[in-house]
């Protein structure tokens, strides 16, 4: 690997052996920290999937009840049958924080607690078809708010585990490789000061003694 | 307190509307535009779209992963499931995991 060039001093390599002993530790945790969300993850992808086809099989057979009562309807009144809902639906936000992740959570209350409130029209000139498919939506809005809570949170957690992937696989294969090679290059250097100097005293002192002594 | 809107065409998804839930009526010439402002009111805390006007709205959709709210989640329309919804969980599966481990 390409060493950047670094000053051979032992200023720089204590620098450098703090910084690879700060991305040694950072490596580790964000491993632990990716691989905490990966198991957070694969379990919440699997109820989101179950979820997901509960949900979708509902909505469809409710579209279906909705494409029978107009059939039988005039669009008029089908129009004027749910043109003014009763039934009012609000969120409440709350947010969880999972390894750093901020998910939502969402709980929701209703307008008014009667549940036929779903029906905001009389029922003389609509089709029982309208009904049973209005019934069947309203049955399914838990999952279906259940459904956009866990599947929000899939996404985040999706986002935040590639970034803390790609954090882990830089710091293991780049900066961590990189920084043993700078302080190695070091090391040797400085070794190799160190033989060159002792070698030259050696040699200076021979020197010396030739002078005085003859030898 | 916020609400949810439901997104689509109008066959799609008047019926959510005698639920409580705001449903919003595409219009297809200016789509992205209006997908765009009904995100950004900050009263949704979800907000769900068909399929098929997913299908236009791709680069919107795709934006509102990255944040909190709202949860732009996809449902099927009346006209029938495209899968589209569960090859967006795949592709979040394929993000965070490198591969697609749901098998199917």
């Amino acid at each position: 690997m390409a060493v950047t060039q670094v000053n051979p001093t032992r200023m720089e390599l204590s620098r450098l052996k703090k910084k690879l002993n700060t991305a040694t530790r950072g490596h580790k945790l964000l491993k632990d920290k990716r691989d905490e969300l990966m198991r957070q993850f694969l379990e919440l992808i699997k109820e989101n999937r179950a979820l997901r086809i509960r949900v979708e099989a509902a909505i469809k057979s409710a579209n279906a009840g909705f494409v029978l009562a107009k059939a039988s309807m005039s669009d008029q009144t089908q129009k004027a049958a749910l043109l003014a809902p009763k039934q009012e639906i609000m969120v409440d936000i709350s947010h969880k924080n999972v390894m750093s992740v901020d998910i939502p959570q969402f709980s929701y209350t209703t307008r008014t607690p009667n549940a036929d409130d779903i029906y905001s029209y009389g029922f003389a000139f609509t089709s029982a078809d309208l009904d049973d498919a209005v019934k069947s939506l309203s049955d399914i809005l838990p999952d279906l708010i259940k459904l956009a809570e866990i599947e929000k949170s899939c996404q985040l957690m999706a986002s935040e585990i590639e970034k803390t992937r790609r954090r882990v696989n830089a710091l293991e294969h780049v900066m961590i490789p990189q920084t043993q090679e700078q302080i190695r290059y070091i090391t040797r250097k400085l070794d190799e000061n160190e033989r060159s100097t002792q070698t030259r005293l050696m040699k200076v002192k021979d020197m010396m003694l030739k002078d005085a002594h003859g030898y | 307190m916020s609400r949810i809107a439901v997104y689509g065409d109008r066959e799609s998804v008047y019926g959510f509307a005698s639920l409580g839930l705001d449903a919003v009526y595409m219009d297809k010439d200016n789509a992205s535009d209006q997908f765009r402002k009904l995100c950004q009111s900050s009263g949704y805390a979800i907000i769900y779209i068909t399929e098929q006007a997913a299908a236009l709205l791709d680069r919107e959709v795709e934006r509102m992963k990255e944040l909190l709210t709202p949860a732009v989640i996809l449902i099927p329309g009346v006209s029938g499931n495209t899968g589209e919804g569960l090859s967006a969980l795949r592709s979040s599966v394929e993000r965070a995991v490198g591969t697609d481990i749901l098998g199917d």
